[in-house]
């Protein structure tokens, strides 16, 4: 009757295949804590939309910039911009130049715009005709309307740019798209804020679940004792906590999912009002399935490491007296 | 079974439980402790749980040096020994059955060899009626009574009890008695605390009498 090696078996009981007593403990453990948490539903609850929160917010956040940041790309590479010819430039060179241009890799197509045709143009649209016919000569110059390829990267296009901008025959090249270049700046710092903010959540939800289970265990302490007198090991009576701290994060996790979905769902309108009235097609990207896989996989991590941190620091020290 | 050889337990105070204990129980015995609140009957019975170490001496259990058991093989260490407790230490919030299947699930016995196994521990203490019934709804002695079925269901070979009748009227006492008697009788070495003098005298076992701390008196019914 000497302590057998392994910790499970011991003389005279019988014991099954490791293995299925694994997996039947924990799927009974599994169960029972799901059930002590169904038995105080209102509790439970509070915990639950209190992690699904703390992790639906940076989810939230993430989902709106990556929107902002798929609306303004298409913006940023597909925008024209507009480069102006020095006025000693004829017809002929400058359309030469355009044709040049339009050969690079990084360019879609350049359209010519002769000077001639520009006030031609403006004379239409301003409505300035008789005005603009007392002018002594054309003071527009020759312009270039170059479309970047839509492989281009910010900083391709910033070089783009600035290699047009360097030619000899060039007198200036107007970009009207640096704002959205300022915007996406801003849009990184968000999302590097939202990193930290989530960091510190996360803590949060650790120190939540592991406060909840605190608690759990003072009240069950009498049970614990009783348990270990009879020979539970310090994992035994673990077990059924760190199920608890996994179905907390779990719940809590598709709480979250449900809270941001059900977010976007209010969104949708909103958004297909602005859409219209920029006659755009712009369609409010969801949380893919491994982002949402991400959120729920989080909440079950911190959910484990709460309890973990927490019964690993409570079991030692009950002990039957 | 059990040898206690020289084994001095002090409390941090000073205050001295066991001093200098010599004892020793054979495989198959039923033995009392018996001696006044203070004598240190729980204080042997929590050495040779394990519940606390001594300060000095030897317990030996089964040929097993507690000493050498190291602090993450107590759990099972006590899982070969079956312990009755005067306060019973059922859990409330579960069935009877379920208290007593409490051995059997941490021991990993499969689900229908435990069911079995409960049943069986069950009818021996009379109790396989009220399987389904939660604690509290039971008397002071149908609680002990499960508290035993529970010690004895993984058939341990050494069953120690702490005044398993000190909350009992005389007649439950007997009961438990008896119930403790028909474990012996099928081989199981019993060590039990208890001061129910008078009792202890109509079973005709051997009785340990300790006084603080020490071996105050033996007297054995077949010398």
């Amino acid at each position: 009757m000497a302590v057998t090696r392994n910790a499970d078996a011991v003389a005279p009981v019988r014991s099954s295949g490791p293995l299925s007593i694994w997996v039947t403990r924990h799927v009974s453990t599994a169960l029972g804590s799901l059930g002590r948490l169904a038995r105080q539903p209102f509790a439970s609850f509070m915990i639950i939309l209190v992690i699904a929160v703390t992790l639906a917010l940076p989810a939230a956040i993430n989902v709106v910039v990556k929107n902002a940041r798929s609306v303004s790309g298409s913006w940023d590479n597909a925008f024209d911009f507009s480069v102006f010819l020095k006025q000693e430039i004829s017809v002929d060179d400058g359309a030469a130049l355009g044709r040049l241009i339009g050969q690079r890799a990084d360019v879609d197509k350049v359209d010519f715009i002769s000077a001639d045709d520009a006030l031609a143009e403006f004379k239409k649209q301003s409505g300035f005709g008789d005005a603009l016919s007392q002018l002594p000569g054309n003071p527009l110059p020759h312009t270039l309307v170059v479309r970047p390829g839509a492989g281009n990267t910010s900083e391709s296009l910033t070089l783009l740019q600035e290699e047009i901008g360097n030619l000899p025959e060039i007198d200036h090249v107007q970009v009207d798209t640096e704002w959205v270049q300022r915007f996406h700046a801003i849009l990184d710092i968000v999302r590097q804020a939202i990193g930290i903010g989530a960091g510190l959540l996360g803590v949060a939800i650790v120190v939540i679940i592991g406060n909840t289970i605190r608690l759990d265990i003072e009240n069950r302490r009498d049970e614990i004792e009783v348990t270990k007198l009879i020979g539970a090991s310090n994992a035994f009576v673990r077990r059924p906590f760190l199920w608890t701290g996994l179905w907390y994060g779990l719940l809590g996790g598709l709480m979250a999912l449900a809270l941001v979905h059900y977010g976007l769902y209010l969104l949708e309108g909103p958004v297909a009002r602005l859409s219209g009235l920029y006659q755009s097609n712009i369609v409010v990207a969801s949380l893919g399935l491994e982002e949402s896989a991400a959120i729920v996989g989080l909440g079950i991590f911190l959910g484990l490491l709460g309890s973990w941190l927490t019964t690993a620091r409570h079991m030692r020290r009950i002990e039957p007296r | 079974m059990i040898r206690i050889e020289n084994v001095t337990k002090r409390y941090p105070g000073g205050q001295e439980a066991l001093s200098g204990l010599d004892l020793s129980v054979d495989t198959g015995e039923m033995v009392f402790v018996t001696g006044h609140s203070g004598a240190g009957k729980s204080t042997l019975l929590r050495l040779i749980a394990l519940i606390e170490r001594p300060t000095a001496g030897q317990v030996i259990v089964d040929s097993q040096n507690t000493r050498r058991v190291k602090r993450r093989k107590i759990p099972a260490y006590r899982r070969q020994i079956g312990m009755v407790f005067q306060d019973h230490k059922l859990l409330y919030d579960r069935t009877v059955f379920d208290n007593v299947a409490l051995p059997l699930i941490i021991a990993g016995v499969n689900h229908r060899d435990a069911g079995r196994r409960v049943r069986a521990a069950l009818d021996q203490v009379s109790l396989l009626h009220k399987e389904k019934q939660r604690p509290e709804t039971l008397s002071a002695g149908e609680q002990q009574r499960v508290g035993i079925a529970r010690a004895i269901v993984t058939r341990p070979k050494l069953l120690i009890a702490d005044e398993p009748t000190g909350n009992l009227d005389p007649d439950l006492s007997l009961e438990v008695m008896r119930i403790f008697r028909r474990f012996n009788e099928v081989g199981v070495t019993l060590l039990i605390a208890s001061h129910d003098i008078s009792l202890i005298d109509r079973l005709g076992c051997r009785r340990i009498a300790l006084e603080d701390g020490r071996l105050q008196q033996e007297s054995d019914p077949w010398q």
